[in-house]
Order: structure tokens, then C-alpha cells, then sequence
């Protein structure tokens, strides 16, 4: 065992350097190459900036309006996450905690929707949405993100509250609580874990999200991060310098947060799977 | 006195309890789940039986949007062309991404040092948006500036240099390959909470009689894994029969060059939202035909896969 195991060690680095270093080095190469002048790039696309400047940002930042893409997918995502949180709970708490005899069949219901592929929806989606008079509006996109983010949220929460025990809400019921204030005041604080779970899974998802916006919004001023992506790379193909400092600066907010919580981040994504 | 205020108290708190109100709680997320999930997948099933002019449904003509899907061109030949892409998508993926994350979560599961930063390492790529992986990897991609020619170059291998998402042979691997480097950390994730669950003592009592590398590899832990497996490929399975981000992002609506990296959901789009391939004005009844075809299709074989993981779960 012992030799088998000194033999395979240094194979076994070789391998994940090898993966680690392809992962890594596209987004590395990005956020350098958003430091550099077309002209850098074109002569010489693995060096280094040759002087640190921000023209790229500031070039970038006067083609597109880069700050209303932002404003609209923070508007969007907040929102979308904050609403899929609060509706998602009061189901939630619903189905875990009472034990009316419909509620396996509303749960399932709600699990259904993993396995919809409802990209293929957009037909019907996009006549609800004219009708609704939501085309170019960001509710509709704030809709999609809190729809689709339901069926993994529910799985997420109601495996959650059925962890806790019954005594908690039954002294608080005594004290004259209803169900509200229980679900707020007794039951929320105590699943921190789980609500970190499910804000960083919808948020991650509303953020990134290319399908709907591109489909629902046609208007520049409604425009999310990634459709205004497509619009840059329509647009202005040739300066690449700018081209990579929109793709950072897409990626910078998600990033950040990533390495602020990685653990949280990792577990929230394959939470659904593992389960 | 104070039984009296107790036991009013506490009769309030039921009746508070049990009062209709709380059927309320989950009617929000009810409405919004079944108004933009549950109904336009159901309405789009039945839009397949209706004639459409653009945007406005005409009449009922039962399955004449199926026939003609099949067997008017060009669809019928573009549905076939897209349809072995896809096939080609999922078997791609099956073998280099989760292959590949098979052997990460392994190795990272046998403790090597740093298993945090790898594991952070293969993950990063998935916080980006699919677009900005598709624009990021059509400039690295690129014949002239990309910087993998450029650096086939400097390793003096340039009869490799090609345009990669230029010619037919190349451009659709390179897509699948790009979804590989986007997604290889979520899989790894997946397999690693798999061997993690793996009980010690098995592993503990399968060494003390005597297996090791490879007779270990194939009686105690392949089958063990059977549950991750069974979850990535169906993920991985729904993921490239819907696979349309990308390939509009790198190649366009059109699956360029010549329909080479073309799958059934930029056919989907290109039937429902127009290009030059439909123009006709009944693309969105053959649209809604393809899609409840793709829809049934996704569903009854995500069902037999997860028949097959339950029943290999009880042979355990």
C-alpha cells in the first residue's frame, strides 16, 4: 500500500495542477487582457500590460451604458431573490409544518419543475408576457428568476424546517403567536444556513441569467449585464481591449462574493443534486 | 385567575393556529410557479395542434405541425442535423467532463494538499455567465489574435493552429469542450459528496481483505457511486438536449459555419423567434411542435434514467 501510494502522490498533483491551471488561466488571461490596448493584445496576447491603465474601463464605459446594465441586474437579481425567499418560505412552512393532505401533492408539484426544461415554454411565455404588457419591463425577468428558482428553493427549505422540532413553535403559540410571527420571530432566525443557501443559489441564477432577458427585453435603457454582453460584442467587435474589460467587469460582482462565502457558494449549487 | 388567562391564552394561539389565513401562506409562490412554469409548459404541449399566423394561434389541425416537422424541408433534415449534434453533446460531455471530474473528485477525495484551493480552482468558471464564457472563449478561439493558436505557436506545434470555430470539423467539439471547462467543477463537487458518503468501515473492511487499487476501484467504490453518476448524467443529459446559450453566443442563430453546431433549441429559437429559416408564418406551430417533442423526449428518458438509479439503489 504504502509504495502504491508514493508511486501515485506526485501523478496525482500532476493531474490537478494540469486541470486547475486550464480552469484558471482563461479567466486570468481576461482580467489582464482588460488592462491592455487592442494593439497589446493583437501583437502579443500572453504578455503583460505593458503600462497599468484604465482606458479600456473608461472606453468601455463610453460605448455601452454600462452603469444602467448594472442597475437593472441589481434591481433585477435583489428583487427576484428577496421575492423567491419570502413567498418561498410561507410554502415552505406551509408543507413542512402543517399536515393538511394535500400538501404531499402541492410539494411534488413544486419538485416538478426540476426536470421542465422551460426554455422550451418560451412561446406561450412570450404571448403571457406581451399580454401582461411586461415586454421591456424588468418584472418580467424578475418573474422568470423567482418561477424557475421555486422548485430547488422549496426542495431546500421544506427539507429544512421539517428538521426543526415542533416544541419550538408550540411555545411560542402558547404565548399567543400566530403564524406569521412564529415563522418570522421563532423559526427564520433559527435557518441562517439554509436561507444563505437559497439566496446564493437564485442569486447566482438571476444574475447570470442570458435566456430571458434576451427573449423579454429589446430596449437598451432595460437591458441586464449579459444581453448588454451581446449588444458590446455586436457593436463594437473589433476593440478587444474593451471587449475583456466588459467580460470582467460582468464578472467582478459574482466573483467577489464568491471568494467572501466560496463554501456557501459551493454547497448552494450542488444542493439540490446531493440531496 | 391566571389558569383562566393561561388557558384563554392558549385557546387563542390554536385558534390562531388553525385559522383559514394560513391557506394563504403558500398561494404567492403558487401563482407565480404555475403562471410562468406550469401553464406555458402545458400551453405550449397544446400550441403543437394549433396552425399559427406570426404571433396569433388560428385553428385547431391536430398533428399537421408534427408531419410537417418531419417531413417537409428544411426541417426535417435541420431536425435530424440538430438532433445527432445533441446526441454528440451529451456523449462528449459524458466521457470528458464527468469523466474527468470523476478522476478530480478522487484524487481531491484521497487528500491531496490543497484540496480547497483545487476544488475552488475547477469551480471558479461556473460563477461566470454562459455568455461571457461563449464571448471570452470566441476571442481565445479566434484564427488570428486568439491567444491558443498563438500559443500552439510558441510550442512550435502551428499545424494544430486552426480556426477553430470556423470550420465545420472543429467548431462543435470546441462548443461542447468550452461547456466542459464551464461546468468540470460542479461535477466534481458532485462526486466528491459521493465518495465522501461513502461509510470508512466499507472502505476500511474491503483493505483488510486484501483489495486494492483497481479491484478496489471496480467492486467497492463504482458501485457505491452509482447515485452521483446516475445524477450527473441525468443533469448533464437535460443540460445538452437544451444546450442553446452558447452555441447562439459563440456561433449564432444559425449554428454557424453551415448549421455545423446547429442543436434543436437554436432550431427551437430561430422556428419561434425568426430568421431567414422560417419566414413562413406557420414556423411558430412546426416551433411548438419541436418543442413538445423535445419536451416529451427530455421527460421519458430522465424518467427510465431514474428508474434505473432506484432500481440499482435496492440491488444495493
Amino acid at each position: 500500500m504504502k509504495n502504491s501510494s508514493m508511486w501515485s502522490k506526485p501523478f496525482y498533483y500532476v493531474i490537478v495542477f494540469a486541470v486547475a491551471t486550464i480552469s484558471l488561466y482563461p479567466i486570468f488571461l481576461m482580467f489582464l487582457s482588460s488592462f491592455k490596448t487592442s494593439a497589446e493584445i493583437f501583437k502579443d496576447p500572453l504578455g503583460l500590460p505593458t503600462k497599468f491603465t484604465l482606458d479600456t474601463y473608461r472606453t468601455l464605459m463610453s460605448k455601452i451604458p454600462f452603469d444602467q446594465y448594472f442597475m437593472n441586474s441589481v434591481i433585477v437579481s435583489v428583487t427576484s431573490v428577496v421575492l423567491v425567499v419570502v413567498f418561498c418560505s410561507l410554502a415552505a412552512y406551509y408543507i413542512a409544518r402543517f399536515k393538511f393532505s394535500w400538501n404531499n401533492a402541492i410539494f411534488f408539484l413544486f419538485l416538478l419543475g426540476m426536470m421542465i426544461p422551460i426554455k422550451l415554454g418560451i412561446v406561450p411565455l412570450f404571448i403571457l408576457m406581451r399580454d401582461l404588457g411586461l415586454i421591456n419591463s424588468l418584472w418580467s425577468l424578475i418573474f422568470m428568476n423567482i418561477a424557475t428558482g421555486t422548485p430547488l428553493t422549496m426542495l431546500i427549505l421544506t427539507g429544512f424546517f421539517k428538521t426543526m422540532p415542533m416544541e419550538l413553535e408550540e411555545a411560542a403559540r402558547m404565548d399567543g403567536a400566530g403564524n406569521l410571527r412564529v415563522l418570522w420571530s421563532v423559526l427564520l432566525p433559527l435557518m441562517r444556513p439554509a436561507l444563505g443557501t437559497v439566496v446564493i443559489v437564485n442569486f447566482i441564477s438571476a444574475w447570470n441569467d442570458f435566456f430571458f432577458p434576451l427573449i423579454f427585453i429589446t430596449e437598451k435603457a432595460k437591458m441586464t449585464i449579459p444581453v448588454g454582453m451581446l449588444s458590446l460584442f455586436g457593436e463594437h467587435s473589433a476593440d478587444w481591449g474593451s471587449l475583456f474589460a466588459g467580460l470582467t467587469l460582468a464578472s467582478l460582482p459574482m466573483m467577489i462574493l464568491f471568494f467572501i462565502a466560496s463554501k456557501q457558494f459551493m454547497e448552494g449549487l450542488t444542493a439540490g443534486a446531493v440531496k | 385567575m391566571m389558569t383562566t388567562v393561561q388557558t384563554a391564552s392558549k385557546k387563542k394561539g390554536r385558534k390562531i393556529g388553525k385559522s383559514w389565513t394560513i391557506h394563504l401562506f403558500p398561494i404567492p409562490a403558487l401563482i407565480i410557479y404555475g403562471l410562468f412554469v406550469l401553464y406555458p409548459i402545458l400551453a405550449a404541449l397544446s400550441y403543437s395542434f394549433y396552425s399559427f399566423n406570426g404571433f396569433s394561434r388560428e385553428s385547431f389541425v391536430g398533428f399537421d405541425n408534427f408531419v410537417t416537422l418531419f417531413t417537409t424541408e428544411p426541417y426535417g433534415s435541420m431536425f435530424v442535423n440538430a438532433f445527432k449534434h445533441n446526441i454528440l453533446y451529451f456523449a462528449l460531455q459524458m466521457v470528458a467532463m464527468n469523466g474527468l471530474a470523476f478522476i478530480l473528485a478522487f484524487i481531491i477525495y484521497k487528500k491531496v494538499k490543497g484540496a480547497e484551493f483545487f476544488k475552488i480552482a475547477f469551480f471558479l468558471p461556473r460563477l461566470l455567465s454562459v455568455i461571457v464564457v461563449g464571448f471570452l472563449w470566441k476571442l481565445i478561439l479566434n484564427p488570428n489574435f486568439g491567444t491558443l493558436n498563438m500559443l500552439l505557436g510558441k510550442l512550435g506545434l502551428e499545424e494544430l493552429q486552426r480556426a477553430w470555430l470556423g470550420d465545420p470539423n472543429t467548431a462543435l467539439i470546441s462548443i461542447i469542450l468550452v461547456n466542459c471547462w464551464f461546468g468540470l467543477g460542479f461535477g466534481v463537487l458532485i462526486f466528491l459528496a459521493g465518495f465522501q458518503s461513502i461509510p470508512g468501515e466499507l472502505i476500511e473492511a474491503a483493505k483488510l481483505d486484501g483489495a486494492k487499487g483497481m479491484t478496489m476501484l471496480r467492486k467497492i467504490y463504482l458501485p457505491l457511486m452509482v447515485p452521483s453518476i446516475m445524477i450527473m448524467t441525468v443533469l448533464t443529459f437535460i443540460q445538452s438536449f437544451e444546450a442553446f446559450e452558447l452555441v447562439y453566443a459563440m456561433q449564432g442563430s444559425m449554428g454557424e459555419p453551415y448549421y455545423s453546431t446547429d442543436t434543436l433549441a437554436v432550431f427551437f429559437y430561430r422556428l419561434a423567434f425568426g430568421s431567414s429559416t422560417s419566414g413562413s408564418s406557420d414556423a411558430l406551430g412546426v416551433g411548438s411542435a419541436l418543442a413538445a417533442v423535445l419536451f416529451l423526449f427530455i421527460l421519458i428518458c430522465t424518467m427510465i434514467f431514474l428508474k434505473f438509479t432506484n432500481k440499482k439503489e435496492v440491488e444495493m
